[in-house]
């Protein structure tokens, strides 16, 4: 059995590599993978599913074969508190007669399936263009137009044929999207639309509750079974919408109350394991109203609203900076790149933001959340560090800023990044990155497993930190692993996030599996 | 979820709402990782191959390591073969396999590569292999595409010795199963003396221990010069009519080797007829150990039977592996209700109508259906229990019903794919696990005065 010839990095990839205090010169980074590279990267309309997908009470439809709707559902756990319609996969599932003859006219049948055959009207349509799409020139447009016609509800193509650009170019495709949506902000339609859906609703309730039950021939626990299973439906009616009204509600009150004294939009956050609450429940505490989170736990309403906040955050600049340009340059709106990923970035981004609003009592607020809350997070963290200094860290995420947060992180927890990487990142993320780190880092763009494999086992990294591809690869090499992708299930964001990450890392770096793999057989 | 879905069921044609199958590279992705030192190879854009090593990762939660031809807008306009050459000249430059299996994908077919052209032209180093196969994402589902895989490794690689001359052996499919599964079914060849073929073989690929190394091709997956032995067995055994017959009509085709298509052993019914037909053909006996087994799972299921009779199931999933369950669980006195599978194919309702031929109870079958449907089946007609992949845990959360997970893919537990179902081995560990899932609904239930040590 050979063994690959890893560390022989393609010529062509050398460029993509390097090592901090050695090279001169810049990363080449924000191309294509190589052909027949081993890349860990996904294509355009990846990028607009995972920015788009989180609007919970649109339907996403994918237009396309089965699999690029299958292998995206439900691939983001962005927590919602309303609808959940996001949650649901819905797919044109081309076929080969549709490759041939176009998949217009099935689109257009999907679309009538969609609103005359099924028992909620959405309001909004995102349909997604993939690969073959693009290749065999379906006009979404056309249909979309057609369709908005035909039922008066909005639909939106989301122009992300996979083979057309890198992961970025979908977020732009799903930042137009939103900005389409955006556009009718002022469109009356809407809430006429809404009003008739919440009477809708209502009959419905009344219907189904009002409606007598045939209890001939059943013993009590087959009548005990119908009336639950009526309360459960009715239930399931009520409860998307006892959500919303609740916040609403909360939200005037607090309006009225003067409680907010400022509007914003909080932008490239997908509320993952409920990150976007978290730093909803800071903005509130400050005396801030959130009008739209763009695109964790958002809704259609919320997103039509948002041209009226004064000023955008943004979280996740790589997906999200496009649409905060845009909004300046459509609506005026002012942004500020922001980071709550770590605690000194928690810190003043907070800070920054209250300034930035030029208000007297946030600002105070602010000074006195973090007096609240700070004290008992650097004890905690204190605690961790005793687990975690002399740690080495290797590195290899998705998006720059996530990667550029870690770096800071384990600097402040003692913990030594031996290798960083990213999937996307641009010049001058990988110059900040050359920054934050130590000689002898090795600094790669777009890697292979073989890559990581071989610097992970040179620099004798304790951790690996990526997403789900990489996690088996670091298990094998008997290597720690902390999630920092789509699918982790702890919040990393705020005063609860710098713990959560030193809290999992301990988990993983100090649990006691990577001692057995040696000790028995060998000992 | 829940305000989606009505009671009232009305046909859909066209559009597909929670799919129960995905797409045709991810089963020839599959297949490939079954030969030994292969690297499966994409041709077309990045992000299918991502999604399929990810997906594949998330249900073995091994390394799935596979490279694509990164498709660009260029390649898009004026095909692959560039794309494709300079793929293979990295591949073997950097990543050294000894295979390279190449699937398709809806944009390269859309286009109209000729791969069989474009590796004809080229230059395949010494001593190495490349195969590929047809699999466009929008003909069938990932079960074709893995027979399609299989089907090119016959095609390109089987061969047969001049004289003819039998090697007395078996070939055989397992079909699209876990390397447990593959484990068990190469036990029960071994315990029979039989000497065997089996393709492909992803035990010791995608099961392989921790030491500490990681090897980018294990040792596991079954080798070149097995396949070209395949022309020269006495037979090929292909277990699963979807997954596996094809590529063993194929053979026959090729050299005369005879295919015994059969369900996935998956139940005493199906486990009894594998050993038979491996009985008929080699004329070895069933060991005693393997008898014993057979003999210790009638025993379990004596022991439980009233648990499961009229128990009322609905089963969803690969075509494969649900025929199989239904048959399973008709015999342990349960009702399938519903009976349903992504994958399109007529074959399908009309093998399960014919297993529910002596049923006096509503049920529904489908092929080419979709969990939003099952969902509606289950609100008009409610069961006891849920078979299938993890992708029904939101209707099975959401109605209330214990979940077993059998089958592709299993995304939220772990040990599945190192254990077998099938055999009498697997049957017993699917009995405890519904079994369990029965009782723990029922203790849970049960209010605490009347719960019982004793079930």
């Amino acid at each position: 059995m050979k063994s690959p010839k890893s560390n022989e990095a393609l010529a062509e990839r050398k460029d993509f590599i390097m090592t901090k205090g050695d090279n001169k010169g810049n990363i080449k980074c924000d191309q294509h993978s190589l052909a027949g590279a081993v890349s860990q990267r996904a294509c355009v309309y990846s990028g607009a599913r995972v920015v788009l997908n989180p609007v919970k009470d649109a339907y996403h439809l994918v237009h396309g074969p089965i699999g690029c709707a299958s292998y995206t559902w439900d691939i983001r756990g962005s927590l919602t508190s309303g609808a959940d319609f996001f949650r649901s996969s819905f797919s044109t599932d081309l076929r080969e007669k549709d490759i041939v003859f176009g998949g217009e006219a099935k689109l257009e049948i999907v679309i009538e399936e969609l609103m005359e055959k099924e028992q909620y009207k959405p309001e909004v349509i995102f349909i997604y263009s993939t690969c073959v799409v693009g290749v065999i020139g379906d006009d979404l447009k056309a249909v979309a137009r057609k369709a908005e016609e035909k039922y008066g509800v909005r639909v939106i193509p989301v122009e992300s044929s996979g083979f057309a650009g890198t992961k970025s170019k979908g977020y732009k495709a799903a930042c137009e999207a939103l900005l389409n949506l955006m556009s009718d902000f002022k469109a009356e339609s809407n809430r006429v639309d809404s009003n008739k859906k919440a009477a809708d609703r209502k009959n419905k309730i009344k219907e189904i509750s009002d409606r007598s039950e045939d209890y001939t021939g059943m013993n009590t626990k087959e009548k005990i079974r119908v009336l639950q299973k009526k309360l459960r439906y009715i239930n399931s009616l009520q409860t998307g919408k006892a959500i919303d009204d609740f916040k609403n509600k909360k939200i005037k009150e607090q309006v009225e109350k003067g409680k907010y004294r400022k509007k914003i939009n909080l932008l490239g956050d997908y509320n993952l394991a409920a990150e976007g609450w978290i730093i909803e429940n800071y903005l509130n505490e400050v005396g801030i109203e959130l009008v739209a989170r763009f695109t964790g736990d958002s809704s259609i309403k919320d997103i039509r609203r948002a041209p009226t906040a004064e000023l955008n955050i943004v979280q996740c600049a790589g997906s999200m900076k496009y649409l905060a340009k845009r909004m300046q340059q459509e609506f005026g709106i002012p942004f500020l790149e922001i980071s709550f990923l770590g605690l000194q970035d928690s810190l003043d981004s907070l800070r920054k933001i209250a300034r930035f609003l030029d208000d007297q009592i946030i600002i105070n607020k602010v000074e006195k959340l973090i007096a609240r809350r700070l004290p008992d997070t650097e004890a905690k963290l204190k605690i961790y560090k005793n687990y975690l200094a002399g740690k080495k860290a290797a590195i290899y995420v998705g998006g720059a800023f996530k990667a550029i947060s870690l770096v800071k992180q384990f600097n402040d927890l003692g913990i030594k990044t031996v290798m960083v990487g990213t999937q996307n990142g641009k010049e001058s993320d990988y110059e900040e990155l050359k920054e934050l780190t130590d000689s002898g880092t090795i600094i790669l763009d777009d890697a292979n497993p073989s890559e990581l494999e071989v610097f992970m086992r040179e620099k004798g990294a304790d951790v690996l930190v990526g997403g789900v591809k990489d996690r088996a690869l670091a298990y094998k090499m008997g290597i720690a692993f902390f999630d920092h992708n789509h699918e982790r299930k702890h919040p990393l964001v705020g005063f609860e996030g710098v713990v959560n990450l030193a809290q999992e890392l301990d988990l993983t770096i100090n649990s006691p599996i990577w001692k057995a793999i040696r000790s028995g057989i060998d000992e | 979820m829940q305000d989606l879905v009505p009671e009232e069921y009305k046909e859909r044609n066209s559009l597909v709402i929670n799919p129960v199958k995905t797409c045709q590279p991810i089963g020839a992705m599959y297949a490939a990782l079954g030969i030994h030192g292969a690297l499966p190879h994409s041709h077309g854009s990045q992000g299918c191959c991502s999604y399929h090593r990810m997906h594949l990762t998330k249900h073995f939660r091994e390394p799935v390591v596979a490279s694509s031809s990164s498709f660009t807008e260029g390649a898009s306009v004026f095909g692959g073969r560039a794309n494709l050459e300079t793929a293979l000249k990295n591949i073997f430059a950097v990543y050294d396999p000894e295979v390279v299996a190449i699937n398709t994908t809806c944009l390269s077919e859309t286009i109209g590569d000729d791969i069989g052209s474009i590796i004809n032209g080229y230059d395949v180093p010494e001593g190495k292999t490349i195969i590929h196969a047809s699999t466009p994402s929008y003909v069938g589902s990932h079960i074709s595409g893995f027979s399609n895989m299989v089907k090119a490794m016959i095609k390109q690689l089987s061969e047969k010795n001049k004289d003819a001359k039998t090697n007395n052996k078996l070939n055989l499919i397992p079909g699209f199963v876990d390397p447990g599964d593959i484990r068990e079914i190469k036990r029960i060849l071994e315990a029979m003396d039989i000497d065997y073929i089996l393709f492909p073989d992803q035990s010791d690929v995608l099961d392989t221990p921790l030491d500490g190394n990681y090897d980018m091709y294990p040792e596991g997956g079954v080798t070149i010069p097995e396949l070209n032995d395949t022309g020269n067995s006495q037979a090929t055994i292909a277990l699963g009519e979807f997954a596996s017959s094809d590529p063993a009509f194929e053979l026959e085709k090729k050299h005369d080797v005879k295919p015994y298509t059969l369900k996935s052993p998956v139940g005493i019914k199906a486990t009894d007829e594998f050993l038979m037909q491996l009985m008929k053909l080699t004329g070895k006996e069933v060991p005693a150990e393997i008898e014993k087994e057979r003999g210790q799972l009638v025993d379990i299921i004596a022991d439980t039977h009233h648990q499961f009779h009229g128990k009322k199931v609905a089963i969803y999933g690969d075509p494969d592996i649900v025929i199989s369950l239904t048959e399973f669980v008709l015999s342990l006195g349960m009702r399938p209700a519903h009976v349903l599978t992504g994958t399109p194919d007529n074959k399908f309702e009309k093998i399960v109508e014919e297993m529910m031929e002596d049923a006096d109870w509503d049920y529904n079958i489908t092929a080419g259906g979709d969990l939003f449907q099952l969902h509606q089946w289950i609100k008009n007609d409610p069961v006891d229990l849920m078979l299938g992949n993890s992708y029904g845990k939101l209707v099975a959360k959401q109605e209330d019903i214990p979940l077993v997970r059998v089958g592709f893919p299993i995304l939220d537990r772990t040990v599945h794919s190192y254990l077998p179902t099938v055999g009498y081995k697997g049957a017993m560990l699917l009995l405890e696990k519904i079994s369990g899932a029965l009782l723990d609904r029922r203790d849970r239930d049960t209010d605490i005065q009347l719960t019982e040590f004793v079930l």
